[in-house]
């Protein structure tokens, strides 16, 4: 870095100042204590889940096994596009082991891999051979999967609307005016393409009635939407469906709400009078329950000579298959202090199944976009990229143009990003290296909401002998959620993680929000912390009597209470518990936003090395530094694992990862892990997380924020721009597979 | 120098196929009752693709009636309700379903049943012994060596089968001998620690 980092803040100062005078920050929100006071809240708390986990004790969906279940299975449309005429399912039903056979389809089906009908079989082989005996009629449509293909006049449609429509379109400013203020302008275009949330644990339902009561045991992460959904499609009311996830392996976005294969399961199983079970297979679970939307960004931004955007315009093309996809437009909308922009998204209808949310959904694709088109920009003013982005750095959300964010430490990230990857080693003249292997540095910034929801509801019951019990109809995926509500009862109690028994995944506890957009953490750890005060000035007033003290003088800690100033004069836990009698309850909730004076955004830099070989266009990644500004972290075990997923799975994404389909039959031609590459072991660089640790104080009682989508991403967009920076040539594209590689380095080749 | 650990892939598999030792010890035990039993076997069955397999499982011996396509995977989870190792890509490509035959990491769903005949198989469920965590185990939670858990007992084998291989293993015989196995979650980094942890833990004795 050239320069000193000089980002002037007033709300952030005003957080900060108030922070250390012990000041609460807004009325409703009483100042945290510092991180350092706490025993575990900060710390690395191993999983208090760990041992069932390590000893494959931990029951998934795929787990489950219940007297007399059935299994089902799917019969899928081989069709991208047809017309279902006549279906004959006596063969499958007359089928030995068959208990029942499902039409689910009337009319018209859209992409290969869509519900036609269901079979529930004694045993999954009885089922799927059942399968190939259900015979259906069709009249087969013309049908198209590329989505330019798509948007040519004539082109089938794949939807009751044309195939073309407007998504999301949004102005600030005058960008004629702005480009005309422009000294240096570029345009650029940036693509994104199909990329497959594969979770190892396919997508998996156990439905089971009891009379007209519901049970469905599903690999979520979202127990309260599965319910409400199952509810709306079966008609039923919502109190009859009780949902139920212990353990899921992995869904990052393709697993929010109910599915249509969980509806079928619960028909199938009122029908059979029996629980039936429907796991997907890998193949179904590469193309039958979404991916990530593909993108086409055109991108023309503005600069005077000392780096400032006087406007940027971008126009995107979603692609989704039958559904809309992702709105990409925030990080345009809000990153820098960019005065005029024009946004233009429109999505193009395809006939293969519809997207789903995909860890950050829209932010990720269009972060390659800003992010690749700021390095551009840099390069074309001769500038260095991270002072480009801190002269274009801003304070208030929208661009600089709307509420002040609360707290912003994305210059830290920046400044922290920046030393740990030696970013003064990078080339300063993008391309500059000679031989076969070259080597870059990219850098990229990071925006996400992450301040959780407010109305996250959780129990905590204390009973006489001293066990504590936390119930929250939230879910763990794999961040380490249980662990959460523990450390912060423990903490707050004065007890140990491994004292608290946490009780969630059942839409029969309290209501907590879906497990995505990185509304977890922030939404219920908060929850958590209000049961557990009122449960500890509860606590400290029966102590009070007990030990001669006012309640405000006692402590919790060390599984006793005692009195601050003389801890000799103390209690056991127990021996306080035991004064309770009966069991204690304690209602939590996650408070509401303090007022609407600030935004709350979480916010990053990610800084990737890569080496790219220009003989065979391999890229390596060396090396990559994650940089997070997310306020408070309640444990930096889970949340340096959530930094290695987001770095891992974006650079998957950005090498690797691409649904290809085939034009003439509208399949999909890599169904399975081996086709459909991901990184494994080999291709893991050394990662560095890094945590800026500052509670935001006017957020929550813990000044938390989410973490499951930031390292996504700004990942794939670090390497993108790496690649840049070791070539010359942005390849304007992900995955950045060989041959791609090459392709771009022959167009620089003969633009010389 | 640890070599890597070895995995019995699909040409092995195809080899076994062709009257290796495994089919050949089968011969003779075939039977003749209905194959349609209480746990739901397949229906529709060649008398003769039922088969009698006995085996080690996790100390334990154990007999028990297999098709002869059955694999070693659904006879454990379907059958044996032993579900830690998981049934995640099914087609041997992801170590996912990784168990231990005779000591060596082996992916279960490539492996049929009748295959493990004679043999000695441990699950992650075995991995323990006398209620003491495996030094892997306690590597994978003291490091956090995992997210969902969902490919966590693949790991485990794959890591115990390698430790019991070699005392010290480099850093890229840790990569090499995980490199069939698939985190989705991506804690590769937080993996690779906890193998070379237990490996100093057991070095230690």
């Amino acid at each position: 870095m050239g320069k000193p980092f000089v980002i002037e803040d007033p709300n952030r100062e005003y957080l900060e100042a108030a922070r250390s005078q012990g000041q609460a920050a807004a009325p409703a929100t009483p100042a945290s204590p510092p991180s350092g006071e706490f025993k575990f809240i900060g710390k690395y708390t191993p999983r208090v889940d760990g041992a069932k986990i390590v000893t494959g004790a931990a029951h998934y969906t795929h787990d489950l096994y219940f007297d007399g279940m059935l299994h089902g299975k799917i019969l899928r449309s081989p069709h991208a596009a047809a017309e279902v005429i006549s279906m004959d399912l006596s063969a499958a039903l007359a089928y030995p082991g068959v208990k029942t056979v499902l039409r689910l389809k009337e009319g018209r089906v859209r992409w290969v891999g869509e519900q036609v009908a269901a079979v529930a079989a004694t045993s999954e082989t009885a089922a799927e051979e059942a399968l190939a005996l259900i015979k259906v009629e069709y009249k087969v449509l013309p049908h198209v999967v590329e989505d330019l293909k798509a948007a040519e006049t004539g082109a089938p449609q794949v939807n009751d609307q044309a195939n073309v429509q407007p998504f999301n379109a949004s102005n600030r400013g005058d960008v004629e005016k702005g480009f005309k203020e422009a000294e240096v302008t570029i345009e650029r275009t940036y693509r994104t393409n199909w990329e497959v949330h594969q979770p190892t644990e396919t997508h998996s339902s156990v439905a089971m009635w009891d009379g007209d009561a519901l049970t469905v045991w599903d690999s979520t992460q979202a127990i309260h939407s599965v319910r409400d959904g199952l509810a709306r499609s079966l008609q039923i009311p919502a109190a009859k469906v009780r949902v139920i996830k212990r353990y899921m392996g992995g869904g990052f976005g393709s697993k929010l709400s109910a599915n249509d294969y969980t509806v079928a399961a619960a028909r199938l199983a009122k029908e059979t009078d029996r629980p039936v079970k429907i796991t997907l297979t890998r193949r179904e679970n590469s193309y039958c329950v979404g991916y990530r939307p593909s993108t086409r960004f055109t991108v023309k931004v503005g600069a005077k000579k000392d780096g400032t955007i006087t406007a940027l315009q971008m126009k995107n093309l979603v692609c989704g298959g039958v559904g809309r996809g992702d709105r990409c437009a925030e990080p345009f909308v809000d990153v820098y202090k960019i005065p005029n922009l024009k946004i233009e998204e429109f999505s193009i209808f395809v006939n293969t199944c519809g997207s789903r949310a995909t860890r950050a959904p829209g932010h990720t694709q269009a972060t390659l976009a800003l992010e690749g088109a700021m390095e551009e920009l840099a390069a074309a003013l001769k500038m260095d990229p991270l002072e480009l982005r801190l002269k274009n750095y801003s304070t208030k959300s929208q661009g600089d143009t709307a509420l002040p964010y609360s707290l912003k430490r994305l210059d830290d990230c920046y400044k922290a990003g920046a030393e740990k990857i030696g970013w003064a080693r990078r080339n300063k003249v993008p391309g500059a290296g000679a031989g076969r292997f070259r080597r870059g540095i990219g850098m990229a910034s990071q925006i996400w909401p992450g301040a959780g929801t407010p109305g996250t509801l959780a129990d905590l019951r204390i009973h006489a002998d001293g066990a504590v019990e936390v119930e929250c109809g939230t879910q763990d995926i794999g961040c380490g959620t249980r662990t959460h509500i523990a450390v912060v009862a423990a903490e707050t109690l004065g007890l140990e993680p491994q004292d608290i028994i946490v009780k969630i995944g059942d839409s029969d506890y309290p209501w907590a929000p879906i497990s995505g957009g990185s509304l977890t953490t922030p939404s219920v750890a908060p929850a958590v912390r209000d049961a557990a005060l009122k449960a500890a000035e509860y606590l400290k007033g029966l102590a009070s009597k007990k030990l001669g003290a006012a309640p405000e003088a006692l402590t919790l800690g060390g599984k006793r209470v005692f009195v601050k100033d003389s801890p000799d004069k103390a209690m056991e836990w127990k021996e306080l518990t035991k004064q309770l009698r009966r069991i204690a309850y304690f209602h939590g909730e996650r408070a509401g936003y303090p007022d609407d004076k600030f935004a709350f955004q979480t916010f990053g830099a990610h800084f990737a090395e890569v080496e790219v070989d220009t003989q065979t266009g391999k890229i390596r990644v060396l090396k990559h530094v994650a940089a997070h500004d997310i306020g408070r972290v309640v444990n930096r075990q889970t949340a340096e694992s959530q930094v290695l997923g987001g770095i891992t799975q974006g650079m998957s994404a950005a090498l690797f990862e691409e649904k290809l389909m085939d034009a003439e039959t509208g399949a999909m031609v890599n169904p399975n892990y081996h086709d459909y590459k991901v990184a494994t072991a080999l291709d893991i660089p050394e990662i560095v997380p890094l945590f800026m640790d500052v509670p935001d104080d006017r957020l929550n009682n813990l000044g938390v924020k989410g973490l499951g989508e930031p390292p996504r991403i700004p990942s794939s967009a670090a390497i993108a721009n790496a690649v840049f920076n070791a070539l010359g040539v942005h390849l304007g594209e992900i995955p950045m597979t060989p041959p791609r590689v090459l392709a771009a380095l022959k167009k620089k080749e003969a633009g010389r | 120098m640890g070599k890597p650990t070895k995995k019995i892939g699909r040409r092995d598999f195809l080899k076994g196929m062709g009257g290796g030792v495994a089919g050949a010890s089968l011969a003779g035990r075939l039977l003749g009752k209905n194959p349609l039993g209480a746990d739901g076997g397949a229906p529709d069955l060649e008398v003769e693709s039922r088969k009698l397999v006995s085996f080690t499982l996790n100390g334990k011996k154990i007999g028990l009636e297999v098709e002869a396509r059955d694999s070693l995977l659904s006879v454990l989870r379907d059958r044996l309700r032993l579900t830690g190792a998981k049934r995640v890509c099914n087609r041997g490509e992801c170590g996912g379903c990784t168990v231990l035959l005779d000591g060596r990491p082996v992916y279960a769903c490539m492996l049929l049943a009748f295959q493990a005949d004679g043999h000695d198989v441990v699950t992650v469920e075995g991995l323990a012994k006398e209620g003491k965590l495996h030094p892997v185990q306690q590597a994978f939670i003291d490091k956090d060596a995992y997210q969902c858990g969902y490919c966590t007992p693949g790991f485990l084998m794959t890591s115990a089968a390698l430790l019991a291989e070699t005392k010290s293993p480099t850093p890229d015989a840790v990569k090499n001998a995980l490199a069939g196995n698939l985190c989705r979650c991506g804690n590769y980094r937080k993996i690779y620690a906890a193998v070379e942890a237990a490996a100093e833990t057991m070095r230690r004795g």
